[in-house]
């Protein structure tokens, strides 16, 4: 039995205080989803209270979701999300893994090397990266994007990554090689189970610049068929800005998604930090 | 490209004394395997596209003619008015927003982190995912979501405050040059304070429970633990958080551009280096992009950087390990 | 790829459908910032232009207004824009055919349907050669609400500069609406509604602007300064809070019916009229004094050109054929209204609020904004600091006089009048 002394405050204080700090985060989401259904009147009237039956109105999801195909975009982000956090977890947690845990003369310089990408903006590179895909024959397709977000990623996965890899226990690699293990199992046996507090930490905020990204989208895939749902959102947003209404059931139709997404990926962040804490 | 994974394999490697070796051989293969996904996809799609783009700060366009002009356009930056009032002015304004994150930042995490991870405690997958819900938010939302809480035509900033009899605090601070900055950085930690509470948070669950355990038995409980137990073993994340701050805020632009503009009005007050570059890189309205300041104005902005990260990787985090062990 | 490869399937289907068409399909893409019109151009624009010409699919593919620039510029770079282009007015699209990216548009049927003023937002400096097509011009006065003036005893929309601060001084002490709305962070708004709307009145539209260009007069001259006098006097007539009252806002401010003045620029008509429940009025920008010759900003706004790199030329020569002749002519401001046709034969205008705009033109003078031709094209630009200098102006952070002085000094530092 865990004493209640060891709780500073006091159970209740700590709950204020998590409330508290609730509706600061929720609360500006609420007041927009809350707002979305509601006539013009009633937004601009009383933006405080809920909608009522003179207030409720829909108008606003009838001209959003009568101008674009919604669940198209969200598809079409949930492909380019889903494919790069995949390279980027693979391909970073290898890469740290080599770094972290193998002497060779370069190794240092290596680091340096791809920490340079957390330093510039890969906005920058936008004309050059636009020439390569059209060589590529890739504008307008995912996979442009997920390789984009993919050397996005790279850089601070490593870096995160190598840090937690460091802290795995010596003994138990060597037991593993001693047991014969080769380096790739060592690696996908071994290592990234103990990792996977990391691992899920890193997917989460890989996986949120590329849901939330514009201008890759708006550069090299514009398409209707490659749209993400952000750009989506941007275009509803842009197209009716002074119609509250429906800015603000873009807003909100923009927020579902990154929630169930969470919702879909918390699981495993939740099981993955838990796990590497169990020990 | 070749040449760096050529260079990951062909590399011999020293003979690890601590470590029972495994033929020399395999190693040398997997060392390459290991890194040249990474390494291929990282260079060709980063490091190829911004060199390219860091090149031109060497150049002037003259008649849509590239001339070489060595370092000129960096002296024009830091010596001509016209481009260095800009520039240390964004420079400025970087310091302070970040400054702002890392006072703020950093102990509303440590504090939102600690507190989930008190043993027991009720509630605390809903509150981890409030708490991280505005992180997972857009800049298109999040900028537009407060444009409109603060705005003084919707009133609801007014209404908040008329509430507790504060109505007479409300001013437009976005608009006004004295707080509009400040402004920005509140919404941005509000925004990204999740990232830290998220990784200390997992910090802290890794703590060993027999360390609790044994710090209960010898009477250190409550605040002193955290403070005495707990606190030193999250230092290390807690660098690796400011270090992700740091580089954050001084590529930041996507939320002062969503909400003040490219101008990052008003009269320039919110303008970071990062809204600077995309003016002059890009243009804006009737200003031309320009390339080669443009990229001047990168090149700086990664000197600044490395510098930072410098400083901390060869500084700090070493001191840091060597207290943690 | 993925278009054209959609365009081939289209246009095979087509094919075996409709025997007759002898021509494959040609789908062209069309680049503007105007994504506030996306609806008028699928449901009308679209349809009357296909209608005509078949064989050709039109694509209207809009990016927001602030990234417009920057991802068109990037697309041009490596060759994925669309076929068509919207073309802003001047320096921005001039850069765009001295790099090869637009064509020339000489020789489109219908460029004669253009004075040289008409073609000059989108023509060499020596007015040789056009490369846009232009489509709309838009103009600036200000829209009232008559029933705030009513309440407020006002009979008549001011004339002059005095009576424009009278009345909104009725208006203030009458209490019941915001005299003007207006916001200054977006800071845009400022510059285009507030100066360069009231501007022309003061610098004598096209004499003053043409004098600023040959150097012969300067910003800080009293002609210049008194626009910004004027704005300086604004601040107390704004909502509460304008500084950050966004433009969106003014115009929910405006058309909610809690302002009286709105000062406007005519593509605001067709949202007002649909959303405003009050008589809406429109005034010209008033004069300085009683008897003064009256200016009115009469702004080349858009045009279309053709991507240099276009795989559909011959279509995109027909499109932009078709842009010059009165059929779009009548098309787009009928159905944009507070769009005007630039051609000479000038189309019907329908709308009843956009007839009351039109009027403008032969009531005064037209001119367009001061700061888009020649004096734009060096650091710091000047379009740039007049936005950023009317909102300081109106937030009272700067005086006029402040204001001209910092302006004329940027614009001496790259400018040189040629002589």
């Amino acid at each position: 039995m865990i004493p209640a002394r060891t709780w500073p405050l006091g159970r209740a204080g700590v709950h204020l205080v998590l409330i508290l700090y609730t509706a600061l985060c929720l609360g500006p989401v609420l007041l927009v989803v809350m707002n979305s259904f509601k006539s013009r009147a009633g937004i601009f009237g009383a933006p405080l209270s809920l909608p009522n039956a003179a207030t409720f109105d829909l108008i606003g999801y009838k001209t959003v979701l009568g101008q674009g195909a919604f669940l198209r975009y969200f598809g079409n982000s949930l492909i380019v999300t889903a494919g790069s956090l995949a390279a980027v977890l693979l391909f970073g947690a290898m890469a740290a893994f080599a770094l972290s845990e193998y002497r060779f003369r370069a190794n240092r310089l290596l680091g340096l090397f791809l920490a340079l990408g957390i330093m510039v903006p890969i906005r920058l590179g936008t004309v050059a990266i636009l020439n390569m895909m059209v060589a590529a024959r890739l504008v307008n397709t995912h996979l442009a994007l997920i390789l984009i977000y993919t050397a996005q990623g790279l850089p601070i996965a490593v870096f995160i990554l190598g840090e937690f890899m460091q802290g795995v226990s010596k003994d138990l690699k060597d037991a593993g090689r001693i047991d014969g293990l080769s380096e790739y199992t060592i690696f996908f046996r071994l290592v990234l189970p103990l990792v996977r507090p990391a691992v899920a930490t890193v997917a989460v905020f890989t996986m949120i610049p590329i849901w939330n990204d514009l201008w890759f989208p708006l550069i090299v895939a514009p398409g209707e068929a490659t749209k993400t749902v952000t750009l989506g959102a941007q275009v509803f947003i842009g197209q009716f800005v002074t119609n509250w209404n429906a800015v603000l059931a873009a807003l909100t139709l923009a927020v579902l998604p990154v929630l169930v997404l969470y919702l879909l990926f918390s699981r495993q962040l939740i099981r993955g930090i838990t796990a590497g804490a169990v020990k | 490209m070749d040449q760096i994974d050529k260079l990951a394999a062909d590399v011999p490697l020293l003979p690890a004394a601590t470590r029972d070796a495994a033929p020399a051989r395999t190693r040398r293969w997997h060392i390459a395997v290991f890194l040249a996904p990474a390494l291929l996809v990282y260079t060709a799609l980063m490091i190829v596209p911004l060199a390219d783009t860091l090149r031109l700060s060497l150049f002037r366009s003259v008649e849509h003619a590239p001339v070489f002009v060595g370092l000129d356009n960096f002296r024009v930056l830091l010596t001509d008015p016209r481009w260095s009032l800009h520039f240390w002015a964004a420079f400025r304004h970087n310091l302070y927003f970040f400054a702002f994150h890392i006072l703020l930042q950093n102990p509303v995490g440590i504090a939102l982190a600690a507190l989930l991870s008190l043993p027991r405690l009720r509630g605390q997958a809903f509150y981890r995912t409030a708490f991280f819900l505005p992180t997972m938010l857009s800049f298109v939302i999040v900028g537009f979501t407060w444009k409109l809480i603060l705005s003084p035509l919707w009133g609801v900033a007014p209404a908040l405050l008329g509430s507790v009899g504060l109505r007479g605090w409300f001013h437009p601070w976005l608009g006004q040059e004295a707080t509009a900055l400040t402004t920005l950085a509140l919404i941005s930690v509000w925004q990204y304070v999740g990232i830290p509470m998220m990784l200390i948070y997992a910090a802290m669950l890794a703590i060993p429970g027999e360390l609790i355990e044994a710090a209960e038995l010898d009477g250190i409980t409550g605040f002193a633990q955290f403070r005495k137990i707990k606190l030193p073993l999250i230092w290390p994340t807690v660098g690796i958080c400011s270090i992700l701050t740091f580089v954050g805020n001084f590529n930041a632009f996507d939320l002062i551009y969503t909400i003040n503009g490219a101008n990052a009005g008003p009269n320039f007050a919110t303008d970071l280096l990062g809204t600077f570059l995309f003016r002059t890189f890009f243009g804006n309205q009737l200003q031309l992009g320009d390339p080669n300041m443009g990229a001047t104005i990168a090149t700086m902005m990664f000197l600044i950087i490395l510098a930072g990260v410098a400083a901390y990787l060869f500084g700090i985090q070493t001191r840091m390990r060597r207290y943690a062990l | 790829m993925r278009m054209t490869k959609a365009a081939w399937v289209l246009s095979g289907a087509a094919l075996v459908m409709a025997a007759p068409a002898l021509a494959a399909d040609a789908t062209l893409t069309i680049e503007s910032w105007r994504n506030d019109d996306l609806p008028t151009w699928q449901e009308k624009i679209i349809p009357a232009f296909e209608k005509g010409h078949p064989g050709i699919k039109l694509n209207f593919q809009p990016t927001a207004p602030k990234e417009y620039n920057a991802a068109l510029n990037s697309k041009l770079d490596a060759g994925t824009a669309g076929d068509i282009i919207a073309c802003r007015p001047f320096d921005a699209s001039l850069e765009l055919f001295k790099k090869g990216q637009l064509t020339s548009v000489n020789a489109v049927p219908g460029m004669d349907h253009f004075t040289a003023v008409a073609r000059a937002g989108w023509s060499t400096d020596d007015g040789q050669t056009a490369y846009c097509v232009p489509a709309a011009a838009v103009l600036h006065g200000f829209i009232y609400n008559q029933d705030a003036f009513a309440k407020a005893g006002i009979q008549q929309p001011p004339k002059t500069s005095d009576e424009f601060f009278g009345d909104l001084e009725k208006l203030k002490k009458d209490g019941t609406y915001v005299p003007l709305a207006m916001g200054t962070p977006d800071q845009w708004e400022a510059a285009t509604m507030g100066y360069q709307n009231i501007g022309p009145n003061h610098w004598h539209g096209e004499d003053g602007r043409k004098a600023l260009i040959a150097g012969q007069s300067k910003l800080t001259d009293p002609a210049w300064v008194a626009p910004f006098r004027e704005l300086a006097k604004w601040g107390p007539y704004l909502g509460d809070g304008y500084q950050a009252q966004s433009y969106p806002d003014s115009q929910n401010l405006f058309t909610l019916g809690r302002a009286a003045i709105y000062p406007a620029g005519s593509w605001e008509i067709a949202q007002f009229a649909a959303q405003a429940q009050f008589k809406l009025g429109v005034f010209p920008p008033p004069v300085p004094k009683a008897g003064d010759p009256c200016y009115v900003s009469d702004h080349p706004d858009i045009a279309f050109g053709m991507n240099a790199k276009t795989k559909n030329a011959e279509a995109a020569k027909t499109f932009l054929a078709w842009v010059a002749s009165p059929d779009f002519a009548r098309v787009y401001s009928d159905s944009l209204p507070g769009f005007y046709s630039m051609q000479t034969q000038s189309a019907p205008v329908t709308d009843p609020l956009a007839q009351q705009f039109l009027a403008f033109r032969t009531a005064c003078k037209s001119t367009m904004r001061s700061t888009y031709q020649m004096l734009s094209r060096g650091t710091p630009n000047l379009e740039n600091e007049v936005w950023v200098a009317s909102a300081n102006v109106i937030n009272g952070t700067e005086t006029p006089e402040q204001a001209a002085q910092k302006l004329q000094k940027g614009l001496d530092s790259w400018y040189k009048p040629a002589k």
